[in-house]
């Protein structure tokens, strides 16, 4: 074997041009793979991370009624608060939030939109809910940059909110916002406007009542209260785990492509060489190799193809890699509009394993690729061989 | 066999399946040829000069009779333990060279070498000596393509002779060259078979290489019309 790595490598250097594209084709595809399986776990992480931050903190309660994809059951889905979480929420370790569904009327318009109501002073999840105790002489409510763009609103502006109460009355009232955040968690903006949850209890008639519960890092509470379900991290974040799911099924199909790109390239060089090396291949029989040393050279002919990649693909992929962990990628316009949480600027996140894994894949099957256009060597006739004859 | 004895043909006859038939390039061809002999087979094109190289060198077999050579029957011979024998005391000098095109003049020598697995530090000195033999010290790291036709050839007697085989087969060593660089070729290769005592066969009809043979074996239509020995 380490004659044939010794032949292999001389062989493959001395073929120059040839071998340097091949080995590029397949250093891109180690690249490409790579970066684009970082980008997928890069958005995973920052993703689930956002939406802890952000919307779900550690688990949340939820009223027994409450259907995040049903609205019309949201008059349905709230409820006094249990004293059991009075601890908790004093504490700041708990923050309620009461739901509703109501409509604005930006310039005139009409837009149906979810009022959310929570504590101004909660530090739960990382809303910019201190901005509801601006003073304002119209009562003031936050949005986030997605919901003040499809509203054509500015902090500042002035806009009328409609919704019914709990007994099916419909009201009206005049507010202000009062702060545009930026958030990448499109469900605690698209479609949102967020109050003082006093403000909704009191908009509502619903006093002392929420339709969930956010519970922080310190809560301690797990089990379902009557009336109330408890929703852990893994239910809250599983739509989430089934979009990277389906993304990197998705980017195995491309990895799946990349790779059979490669191959095609690495068996045609192969099977090329066969033919092309007949004499040399006769040559080498005639010397004293045996067919089977002749097999294992050109397959690790072809399998060098992937080693050296490997090292060219590191010449040029260690610092792409680097530089996109430092600037990240920018998702493309229109992304905002999937509902998942997604960061203007993904930071790709590379694993040990995700690199150990391709670059073994790719050996493996560029050895196997050209191992099989090798085989017709073991039935070559070297007398025809050597004189170059095509078998 | 004697010991002195380095081939024995016995019988031979090799059939190639041709349009529904076969043809017979070697019909019965009985033959001894003994250590340090400088001789070689003559005759026309498809008198069956290169089918004899090419069963004494372990690469055919046979179909009819026996071919012993170093004490190996060639019938008899595994691939692998054919492949042991030319690699240990084989050495094959061609028509067109056949030099490895991306290797150096050095690795081209080196490589019988290599597949001895002699230690790097015996290798450079096989290699420099043989590239002495023939001339071509200078040429370690050119590549075949740099080398003139008379070059290229040195360069694979160069290799034949690295490992100093009991056994050199040269099929039409001159056929490509002229004849100033024929003449080297062919005192270079008398000098070795004399220095180092290897028997050299060759396969030509080149009256340039059949003038320094010490024994012409005449082959036409597969059988030895003639078998004569030369005094220079």
């Amino acid at each position: 074997m380490m004659l044939s790595i010794k032949l292999a490598y001389r062989n493959l250097v001395g073929a120059g041009l040839r071998t340097w594209l091949n080995v590029f084709v397949l250093s891109f595809v180690y690249v490409l793979i790579i970066w684009h399986y970082g980008v997928i776990d890069g958005w995973n992480y920052q993703a689930k991370k956002d939406m802890r931050e952000w919307e779900v903190g550690n688990g949340q309660y939820w009223q027994q009624n409450y259907d995040p994809y049903d609205y019309f059951t949201l008059e349905e889905s709230h409820a006094i608060i249990p004293e059991s979480f009075n601890i908790g929420i004093t504490g700041g370790n708990i923050a309620p939030v009461l739901i509703n569904q109501g409509s604005v009327y930006p310039d005139g318009r009409i837009k149906s939109m979810i009022l959310k109501g929570i504590d101004p002073d909660q530090k739960v999840i990382a809303l910019p809910t201190a901005a509801l105790k601006a003073e304002s002489e119209e009562m003031p409510v936050i949005m986030g940059r997605r919901m003040a763009k499809s509203c054509k609103l500015k902090e500042g502006d002035v806009t009328t909110i409609r919704w019914r109460d709990v007994n099916g009355t419909f009201d009206a009232k005049e507010v202000e916002v009062v702060d545009i955040f930026d958030c990448d968690v499109p469900n605690v903006d698209a479609g949102q406007i967020w109050l003082s949850i006093e403000d909704l209890r009191e908009m509502m008639q619903a006093p002392g009542e929420a339709t969930l519960l956010i519970l922080g890092e310190e809560s301690e509470i797990k089990e379902d209260i009557p009336g109330w379900e408890y929703k852990d991290l893994d239910f809250l974040m599983s739509e989430m785990d089934e979009m990277i799911k389906i993304k990197r099924i998705g980017g195995g199909f491309l990895y799946l492509v990349l790779i059979i790109l490669a191959m095609l390239a690495i068996f045609d060089t192969q099977v090329l060489s066969i033919f092309r090396r007949q004499k040399e291949i006769g040559t080498y029989i005639a010397m004293g190799m045996t067919r089977n040393q002749v097999v294992s050279l050109f397959t690790v002919e072809g399998a060098m193809h992937a080693i050296l990649a490997v090292i060219v693909g590191a010449v040029y992929g260690i610092p792409f890699f680097l530089w996109q962990m430092k600037v990240g990628f920018s998702m493309p316009a229109g992304t905002d509009d999937m509902g998942l949480a997604i960061a203007e600027t993904i930071f790709p996140v590379y694993g040990i394993g995700l690199i150990l894994v391709t670059v073994l894949l790719v050996l493996i099957i560029t050895t196997i690729v050209s191992y099989m256009p090798a085989r017709k060597i073991s039935k070559m006739n070297p007398t025809e061989a050597i004189k170059g004859k095509i078998q | 066999m004697k010991n002195s004895e380095i081939v024995k043909i016995s019988g031979l006859v090799k059939k190639f399946p041709m349009a529904g038939g076969f043809f017979t390039a070697l019909d019965k061809i009985d033959l001894t040829f003994g250590e340090g002999e400088f001789a070689g087979f003559v005759g026309p094109s498809g008198s069956g000069k290169t089918t004899m190289l090419n069963i004494i060198g372990s690469l055919d077999t046979p179909s009819e009779g026996n071919a012993i050579v170093l004490d190996n029957d060639i019938n008899q011979l595994s691939s692998h333990k054919a492949a042991l024998l030319r690699r240990k005391h084989l050495g094959f000098i061609f028509q067109t060279y056949n030099l490895l095109p991306v290797y150096t003049v050095f690795e081209n020598v080196e490589f019988p070498l290599l597949l001895l697995r002699m230690s790097a530090s015996q290798r450079k000195k096989a290699v420099l000596d043989a590239l002495e033999w023939v001339g071509l010290s200078d040429k370690v790291k050119s590549r075949p393509a740099q080398l003139s036709g008379g070059e290229c050839q040195r360069v694979a007697i160069a290799r034949a002779m690295v490992k100093k085989p009991l056994l050199v087969l040269a099929d039409e060593p001159t056929a490509n060259l002229d004849s100033d660089n024929s003449h080297h070729i062919l005192k270079t290769m008398e000098k070795l078979n004399k220095d180092l005592l290897t028997t050299f066969i060759f396969a030509t009809h080149d009256d340039k290489v059949i003038r320094y043979l010490r024994r012409k074996i005449s082959l036409r239509d597969g059988k030895v019309t003639a078998d004569e020995i030369v005094k220079n």
